[in-house]
């Protein structure tokens, strides 16, 4: 992915550097060709249509190009393929808190797999971040009050920087950190010590029957609330005839403002969570929900995911 | 009035002007411009509106049921009233019934304050049942009808800018209606010249027609009113 | 249309017409208001440099070690609200375009005159909120005022600020105003539409945006101002309030706004280079249109400042195809400059170096934007010093360049007096090395990765950020020569009489500095624009 932004860019910069060329040199050569000590009597010059239609076109059709090859790129960076690891990470001022699935904690320092599709999963606890990693090419604002999701696929081991790239106070010069890329032995290792307490699953569990989502969203009928087993990633008919998809801003803003969408055949009920739960909490009852779609996976110290074979 | 409308126009006529019909397509322009720009200044307020009406409908419902129709229908009605008598003061002015522009711009005067004076009732209203975003929020009844008290908070931001920028330039209409009444009963305007009414009445009818717009879009969102 | 030869500045014109403080305070002359604006302006534009002298200076080391982080967040927020609020937006239709708008059509003055000077003081009560703003202790919200970081997590003065732009817009609505009625009713007889010189039509372009768009940042920043102030939240996310909403109206005016500033400058650009070159501009009806369409394309694209800010994939390419749409009409000017230059004859005043100079930089600046139009390459280098010198070789390479140039090439009509010719030379070479040398290797860092408003950075990104600040300082010195070689002027500056350049345009056919009615007869025009095929060889006295 970084070496086609690269290509790209530097197909840009060939195409501009040559026009910039052509009217440096174009007008250098008339200054001095029609200078007036040597041409003392301008030549009248109306204006050519076929030439105007030729420097606008022209410079159309190569925009035109940039755009689709810019758009192919896009298309491919907006959507994280199938299987990939996800990894959460809460912004604030002025540090980023990450959070493997598999529950390791880590701060401003993210630990990742070389070879692996990883997708990130960001929200800010108060301003608006930019996650940014210049070697993966890639950058994603992070906001409050809404999960944004950025991926990448890291292919050589080593340490590259991580940036803040949206100001957001005092310290936005020192919200950086490090993407550590690694063996997938050295990986493994490092998960193994990481004194996680609990796969983000696991806790969300928790949290799921400490705040009580558990008495409503029973996993069968009989609920005042949906089931949740098997929602998460289809779309769902809301009460006013909409049809939503139940990805991760669905999830949060069922928590934090439920009256927004109710599902069909449900009454508004559900009470807000919002100021109960924290970043944090909210993406590990964001993942409890998602793991309720994996049949094969049970929520409870839920492996890690092993190959790059997991479906879901 | 011992000036002759002739004269009373030649005086008006600015020095960069070539002729009065200059002068008056271009005060026109200007302020039919002006109004452009108004339009633009509220349309981002209404465009907030909109999409927040459109995510948080159930909160604005329940927001809108806080309003007072009547109070909100009469003060439709005082404005366009005031419209009314502007539109025949301006014509009063195109054709020289001095006395009788005086006495409708004084009416129009006296519909804009009536008009500040039912907004002042309002506002009393909600600000006393602290219906004002803020730490001082308070909306009984939002979780029995099933909506977040935050989001009724952005109804009512809304619905204090809205009505809070009309009343502003409620306010700068009635003061350039003092103004034209003054002028007017000096005998400045006559049917050669007469366009600082005639832009004072679009001014007038803007703020009436931004109004007209208001009143649906914050009082009756919903057909199921307490009242 | 006769009128005696200007032979000295003693004759009756309309700066020696009335001395006293009150004739220039309450003056309804738009030449006068022009001045007030010039000195103005002038003033912020300093102010704005300063500024910029500290971030340079802070730059050279990759440790935040010359100011505080607060002190730097407030340096380039407060450089950014000051040049782009008080020094591009108003610099050429402020002071250029009142000065000449009336001359160019034939008129006496400006269509509202009263509302011009109105306009003046709203610029000035504005600048002074924003001052004194900045000088209790100014503001860190970047000058693009993010939330909810401006209404709910700067502990600066955010409101002070916040109104002072929002006054200042009204100046600059009632100028664009005044200049949209002007141009419409009051030409001259015989003065078309396709006669007006191509600086009435770009000012036109761009009074139209300052017209529609301004407007709407007004009312944003009224709400960021209420936000902080009464807690009418709608940009708060703890309302539910979305801080993308105060992006799109943000962007929705910036984003045009960004036209309002280039587009004067490229009028300049059409007059000078016709003027040093002899001849009519290559294709007027494709640059005026051009002109139009940049106006019109400016206002569909505001959303490319935020493919990364989390709108959805669809909006993201239909802004990104606009973009590029948006680009076309500036390369056409471009090109229809650069052709106009072909078989002329052409002058090396100092006036035509700029204007090489904007085509030159210009067009690397624009080309940058067609990067950041691309959204696959936009991911990686926004938010980066990539953009920062873009912007900065179209504002400053561009629009900076063509004011430069419209006051040298203006200058003696203004004041009746010519500027020394080396310095000025002198000054135009420095400010383009020192341009250059500045902004360049900004484009290198962004690439690398250095993000924007960042104190203190990583040593990789140090030698680029040196080679920067050296330029800066070469910059400046460009800046600070005609200062002091225009107030020269004033004074020893050699006379000039009412063409000394021997150009056509209507405010050629007045004395210099012109009387306060701008012209004894309203002229008839019976020539096309920029005639210079029927324009003798030597400066002749007016009326012949």
């Amino acid at each position: 992915m970084a070496s086609q932004v690269d290509g790209l860019y530097f197909f840009l910069v060939a195409v501009s550097a040559f026009f910039t060329l052509l009217i440096f040199l174009l007008v250098l050569f008339f200054a001095v060709k029609y200078r007036h000590t040597a041409h003392p009597k301008s030549e009248q010059i109306e204006g050519s249509l076929p030439l105007e239609l030729t420097w606008t076109l022209i410079p159309l059709g190569i925009s035109m190009i940039f755009f689709a090859w810019g758009a192919l790129i896009f298309f491919q960076e907006a959507r994280p393929p199938r299987g990939a690891m996800e990894v959460y990470a809460v912004g604030k001022q002025w540090m980023w808190k990450f959070e493997h699935e598999t529950g390791q904690r880590e701060i401003s320092q993210l630990h990742i797999p070389v070879g692996r599709d990883i997708k990130m999963i960001m929200s800010s606890q108060d301003t608006i971040h930019s996650f940014f990693v210049p070697a993966f090419r890639i950058k994603q604002d992070v906001l409050p009050g809404r999960f944004t999701s950025t991926w990448f696929h890291p292919t050589k081991v080593g340490t590259y920087h991580l940036f803040c790239a949206e100001y957001c106070g005092t310290e936005h010069s020192g919200m950086i950190g490090e993407v550590v890329v690694m063996e997938p032995t050295a990986y493994q290792a490092w998960l193994a010590n990481g004194g996680a307490v609990g796969t983000m699953a696991a806790n969300g569990k928790e949290l799921f029957t400490q705040l009580g989502c558990a008495t409503c969203h029973r996993p069968d009928t009989q609920g005042r609330g949906p089931n949740l087993v098997g929602v998460f990633g289809k779309p769902v008919q809301l009460e006013d005839g909409r049809t939503v998809m139940a990805d991760e801003n669905y999830v949060r803003e069922s928590i934090l403002n439920p009256q927004a969408k109710v599902v069909a055949g449900f009454k508004p009920i559900m009470p807000t969570f919002q100021g109960q739960v924290t970043e944090e909490s909210l993406g590990a009852l964001v993942s409890y929900v998602k793991s309720l779609a994996q049949p094969q996976q049970k929520a409870e110290g839920g492996a890690p995911p092993a190959a790059a074979n997991q479906s879901n | 009035m011992a000036t002759s409308d002739i004269e009373i126009a030649e005086h008006a006529l600015q020095h960069h002007f070539a002729d009065m019909d200059q002068q008056k397509e271009s005060s026109t322009f200007g302020m039919w411009l002006f109004l452009v720009t108004e339009i633009m200044f509220f349309g981002g307020l209404f465009c907030a509106y909109l999409i927040y009406r459109s995510t948080y409908y159930p909160a604005f419902v329940a927001g809108s049921q806080t309003m007072n129709i009547w109070l909100g229908a009469t003060n439709t009605a005082v404005l366009i009233c005031s419209s009314l008598s502007m539109a025949l003061g301006v014509r009063c002015a195109q054709t020289s019934k001095t006395k009788m522009m005086v006495v409708l711009l004084l009416i129009t005067i006296v519909f804009g304050f009536a008009f500040l004076g039912i907004k002042a009732v309002e506002y009393h209203e909600h600000w006393t049942n602290h219906q004002f975003p803020g730490p001082n929020f308070q909306f009984e009844g939002a979780e029995a009808a099933g909506v977040s008290p935050q989001n009724i908070q952005i109804y009512f931001s809304l619905y204090w800018a809205m009505t809070g920028l009309h009343a502003l330039h409620m306010v700068i209409g009635i003061g350039l209606v003092t103004w034209i009444v003054i002028a007017g009963w000096r005998g400045a305007y006559s049917p050669d010249y007469y366009s600082p009414v005639e832009n004072v009445g679009l001014y007038w009818h803007f703020v009436d027609l931004v109004w007209i717009y208001l009143f649906p879009l914050l009082y009756l969102i919903s057909k199921k009113h307490g009242g | 249309m006769a009128t005696a030869v200007q032979t000295t500045v003693e004759t009756q014109n309309y700066l020696n017409n009335g001395y006293d403080l009150k004739s220039w305070l309450l003056t309804k002359d738009h030449k006068r208001i022009a001045v007030l604006y010039l000195l103005s302006i002038t003033g912020m534009f300093f102010v704005g440099g300063f500024f910029a002298m500290l971030i340079r200076l802070e730059l050279l080391t990759p440790a935040g070690d010359l100011v505080s982080s607060d002190t730097y967040n407030k340096l380039f927020t407060m450089h950014g609200i000051t040049m782009v609020f008080f020094f591009l937006i108003p610099s050429v239709p402020a002071v250029l375009g009142n000065f000449l708008v009336p001359l160019m059509v034939g008129a006496k003055d400006l269509a509202f005159p009263r509302i011009n000077l109105l306009s003046w003081y709203l610029y000035i009560i504005g600048a002074m909120f924003a001052l004194v703003s900045m000088v209790m202790g100014g503001v860190d919200t970047g000058w693009t005022f993010y939330t909810p970081f401006s209404t709910t997590y700067s502990n600066t003065h955010v409101v002070g600020t916040a109104l002072g732009i929002f006054i200042t817009g009204f100046s600059s609505i009632f100028t664009g105003l005044n200049f949209i009625v002007t141009i419409h009713r009051m030409r001259a007889p015989g003065l078309t539409w396709t006669r007006l010189p191509l600086f009435c039509w770009s000012n036109y372009a761009a009074s139209l945006i300052m017209v529609l768009g301004t407007p709407v940042i007004a009312i944003t920043i009224l709400l960021v101002a209420l936000e902080r102030l009464f807690h009418i939240g709608v940009f708060n996310p703890a309302l539910g309030g979305d801080p993308l909403l105060f992006q799109h109206l943000f962007w929705f005016y910036s984003h045009p706004a960004v036209y309002i500033m280039i587009l004067p400058g490229m009028g300049v650009i059409s007059e000078i280079v016709t003027c040093f070159s002899r001849k009519r501009v290559f294709g007027y009806e494709f640059v005026a249109l051009a002109s139009i369409a940049i106006a019109v394309l400016g206002f569909l694209v505001w959303a490319h400042h935020m493919f990364v800010a989390g709108i959805s994939v669809y909006a993201a390419l239909v802004f990104s195809l606009l973009s590029y749409l948006v680009a076309i009409p500036s390369a056409v000017k471009i090109f229809n400059w650069t052709a106009t230059l072909y078989k002329g004859s052409i002058r090396y005043d100092t006036p035509m170096l700029y204007a090489f100079g904007f085509i030159g930089l210009f067009t690397i600046g624009g080309l940058t934007g067609v990067f950041l139009a691309s959204i696959g390459v936009d991911v990686h280098v926004t938010d980066t010093y990539f953009v920062v010198a873009h912007f900065h070789y179209v504002m400053v390479g561009g629009m900076v360049l063509a004011y430069m140039g419209g006051l040298h090439f203006w200058w003696p009509k203004m004041t009746g007096r010519m500027y020394p010719e080396g310095w000025a030379k002198l000054s135009a070479l420095l400010v383009f090395v020192g341009f250059n040398l500045t902004f360049f290797p900004q484009f290198i860092l962004g690439y690398m990765g250095m993000p924007r408003r960042y104190h203190a950075y990583p040593p990789e990104f140090q030698v680029l950020n040196v080679l920067s600040t050296a330029g800066a300082s070469v910059l400046a010195l460009g800046y600070v020569l005609p200062m002091i070689y225009f107030v020269w002027s004033l004074r020893y500056g050699k006379l000039a009489g009412p063409n000394p350049w021997n150009a056509v345009g209507l405010e050629w056919m007045t004395p210099s500095p012109p009387p306060t009615q701008n012209f004894e007869e309203t002229p008839v025009v019976t020539w096309e624009a920029y005639d210079y095929e029927h324009q003798p060889d030597e400066e002749v006295p007016v009326g012949h």
